[in-house]
């Protein structure tokens, strides 16, 4: 083992998962592409500490800890527990690991089962990894556990079934099943995002009474960037199936660099009333992770995006469609009468052919450009090198994308060509006149 | 009707549930006000009558359940016309956007069918052009591109799912919106968006909005008024400023204060849980918890004060003085509240 501190080594991770296609695709033995839910992802956690693994629906979080447990298999990278190979574990070994680490979910409706008391439910790990059958033993230490959680005393308790509890009771439950072994790190997955907000604080609490205890060490996964800062040692942030940005919390914070983390801080709705919310946000949606956008991934939706950030045809398809549906309905159709059919823009590339419905690409270059006078600010026209017209259409080259990777920026590290000085020197090209 | 006149006036509503353990009073006895374009807050924890609140206005409460009191809408009691007419009055007048945009649109019509049945429902007269006219309007106002006026719902992402629902809602040019739980499922920044979305609502349409949500964040954000639910009555009502900063009511300030933000520097929850609807505490339902309960407020139920600030409040650290007997105001011996009780 390379430092006695390290609990949790993660390297170049990736959990891909393929997606079934066509039965001709099948027949004929033709790649469909995968869904890149984890790409390339390299942490570790130190023992003791918190680490939060923060992102919004379709990051990929919820994955990367599954596959902390081998609950997914991973496709590539490693995965190393107090110097141990988990990847290289057997079925057999992968058991006898999980009494060292503990998941729990996001759900304390759906992690009890329904017909199982409390103490049969909490007592299961137990039996399961052979520690005892004797039922007096595992009552006494059911009811340790379970007075630890707070469900006290525990008689009234043992044996009641989860629909007699509220969410918190259920959630302390479920604590007091993972933490029954023993286990050095506890993979915890939202686990106050579905409780009422006067409980969020208890079970946080909590976990945190429960890690000083147990020297336990938690990977807490949220979408909530307010408890990550409360609970967290260091963060994760998480986009599309990579990390953009990770160090200290109270750095990531305090100063924040990649432009989805500053957004994301930005965004979150306040009870302070004389705090409002900017309306630059960037604006979409988490695209599809079958199809990430090439470059980084972030740089559709990024405020501050610029020309190697990996533009491409699909970022001019959507710049249209956005223009269309808010300039109205005769903009509309005006300008996409002047234009061909756009499916080829749907394609990942970094040249395309905008078709021309007159078939004189002359047009189409002239109404491009009348667009960029219209809003030459679009993050869009600083990616597009040159607008050739030919015929049938105008061919638009983009300016070669690079994949942005995690680098040391003072005391975090963020994956941004905006800190790269290679590429962002001049850090503001002006968008091609 | 004079300008000023409130668009929505609900008095003294009251809805009860009929449950195998007895009625659960979810609303019990609340008034409140909106005026055109003003966005008022209802918050609580879950379990205070919220939801029922909303559905109540709306008539869309589910059989077993009773109401009493009144909800005008402009000077029409919605608790006393048909069904039929009240039909007819969701969609031009009222609509309600609900938590779930997933499971809310017919996954086998098409987006464009959506916005045509309900325009055609309403004013069945129009040209098809203007329908359509219509629609894509409403469509381009929530950034939904016209390009995909003919998809399926399937075809949209969670966000642009809810943004439709918000199309189809406002496409009738409602006076009054009720939105319960609007941005839940969604991400923190397409939350963001659809905030900003219901501000320009009210700015350029002048609407009345309802905001329902536990999230007090949002209030802050969003709302002009916020009123501060707890088990069926509505414990504080005021500018949302006011409150947040001054907040009159126990409740409300332990409620604020337990909301875990990016200035969290320390925990705080309030003891216990939301109260039975069945059968709740007597006099102050909400004595059992409060850290400034007095004898009062075991023994008789607090009466609506108004403050200087604005709010209005029913709590008895606010008075009145002589209806509170004598030794009325020591502090209440309470019992002690386990950790685990809990929602």
């Amino acid at each position: 083992m390379a430092d006695a501190g390290v609990l949790l080594e993660v390297e170049d991770l990736q959990v891909h998962f393929p997606l079934r296609g066509s039965f001709g695709a099948r027949l004929v033995g033709k790649d469909v592409g995968a869904v890149q839910a984890v790409d390339g992802v390299s942490f570790s956690v130190a023992r003791g500490e918190v680490l939060g693994i923060v992102g919004e629906s379709g990051s990929g979080k919820t994955t990367l800890g599954r596959a902390l447990l081998r609950l997914v298999d991973p496709t590539g990278g490693s995965i190393r527990l107090e110097g141990e190979d988990v990847l290289g574990l057997r079925e057999r070994e992968v058991r006898a690991m999980r009494r060292k680490v503990q998941m729990v979910f996001q759900d304390p409706h759906a992690s009890l089962n329904p017909a199982m008391t409390i103490e049969t439910a909490v007592g299961h790990p137990l039996r399961i990894h052979g520690i005892t059958r004797d039922r007096a033993d595992i009552r006494s230490r059911v009811s340790a556990v379970l007075e630890r959680v707070g469900l006290s005393p525990p008689d009234q308790y043992l044996g009641k079934y989860p629909s007699d509890l509220s969410g918190g009771q259920k959630q302390r439950a479920v604590l007091a099943r993972a933490v029954i072994l023993s286990p050095s790190l506890l993979v915890a997955d939202e686990p106050v995002s579905m409780l009422d907000m006067s409980v969020r604080a208890k079970i946080l609490e909590l976990m945190l009474g429960l890690k000083n205890d147990l020297d336990l060490t938690y990977v807490y996964i949220t979408h909530d960037l307010a408890t990550a800062k409360f609970f967290c040692d260091r963060v994760a942030i998480m986009y599309l199936g990579r990390i953009v940005e990770i160090g200290a919390t109270d750095e990531i914070f305090a100063n924040p660099r990649h432009p989805y983390t500053q957004s994301l801080l930005r965004a979150i709705p306040d009870p302070d009333p004389s705090r409002s919310i900017p309306r630059d946000l960037p604006r979409g949606e988490v695209p599809d992770a079958a199809e990430p956008p090439l470059g980084c991934r972030f740089h559709p939706r990024c405020p501050k995006a610029f020309a190697p950030c990996g533009w491409e045809a699909r970022d001019l398809h959507d710049m249209l469609e956005q223009r269309w549906a808010v300039g109205g309905q005769e903009l509309f159709e005006a300008e996409r009468l002047q234009l061909g059919d756009l499916v080829g823009l749907d394609q990942p590339g970094s040249r395309a052919t905008v078709p021309s419905a007159t078939g004189t690409g002359a047009d189409v270059a002239t109404l491009l450009d009348h667009i960029r006078e219209d809003d030459s600010r679009e993050r869009i026209w600083y990616g597009i090198e040159s607008i050739t017209p030919r015929p049938g259409g105008a061919v638009i080259e983009f300016h070669r994308g690079h994949d942005p990777v995690l680098r040391p920026e003072g005391g975090a590290e963020v994956a941004c060509h905006l800190y790269n000085p290679e590429l962002a020197d001049p850090p503001e090209q002006a968008p091609p006149a | 009707m004079s300008a000023t006149a409130p668009v929505l006036d609900v008095r003294d509503l009251r809805v009860w549930y009929g449950s195998a353990r007895g009625a659960v009073r979810a609303v019990d006895g609340v008034s409140l006000q909106i005026r055109a374009g003003e966005v008022l807050g209802l918050v609580g924890e879950s379990g205070c009558g919220k939801s029922t609140l909303g559905r109540g206005v709306m008539g869309l409460l589910p059989d077993g359940s009773a109401v009493d009191g009144q909800v005008l809408f402009q000077d029409t009691d919605l608790l006393k016309v048909s069904d039929r007419q009240l039909r007819r009055m969701r969609g031009p007048d009222i609509a309600l956007i609900f938590q779930e945009p997933m499971t809310r649109l017919n996954p086998l019509m098409r987006i464009e069918d959506h916005f045509s049945e309900t325009i055609t429902a309403h004013e069945p007269k129009l040209s098809k052009a203007e329908v359509r006219r219509r629609s894509l309007e409403a469509l381009g106002g929530m950034g939904i591109p016209p390009t995909r006026f003919r998809n399926y719902p399937h075809e949209f992402s969670g966000g642009m799912r809810q943004r439709i629902m918000i199309a189809l809602a406002l496409v009738l040019r409602p006076r009054l919106v009720i939105a319960d739980e609007p941005t839940t499922a969604l991400d923190v920044l397409v939350e963001a968006q659809i905030l900003s979305i219901l501000a320009d609502l009210k700015r350029n349409f002048d609407t009345a909005l309802l905001l329902i949500t536990h999230n007090l964040g949002i209030v802050a954000e969003a709302c002009d008024r916020v009123a501060v639910m707890y088990a069926g009555r509505i414990a504080e009502e005021g500018d949302a400023r006011t409150v947040f900063s001054q907040p009159a009511h126990p409740y409300t300030r332990e409620l604020l204060r337990s909301v875990i933000s990016l200035n969290t520097t320390g925990l705080h929850y309030i003891p216990g849980a939301p109260p039975s609807l069945i059968d709740p505490p007597a006099a102050c339902k909400f004595h059992p918890r409060c850290p400034d309960a007095m004898r009062v407020c075991a023994l008789l139920a607090p009466v609506e004060q108004r403050l200087s600030a604005g709010q209005r409040v029913e709590c008895w650290l606010h008075g009145p003085g002589d209806r509170i007997p004598e030794g009325g105001r020591e502090p209440l011996e309470q019992e002690q509240i386990a950790v685990a009780e809990e929602a």
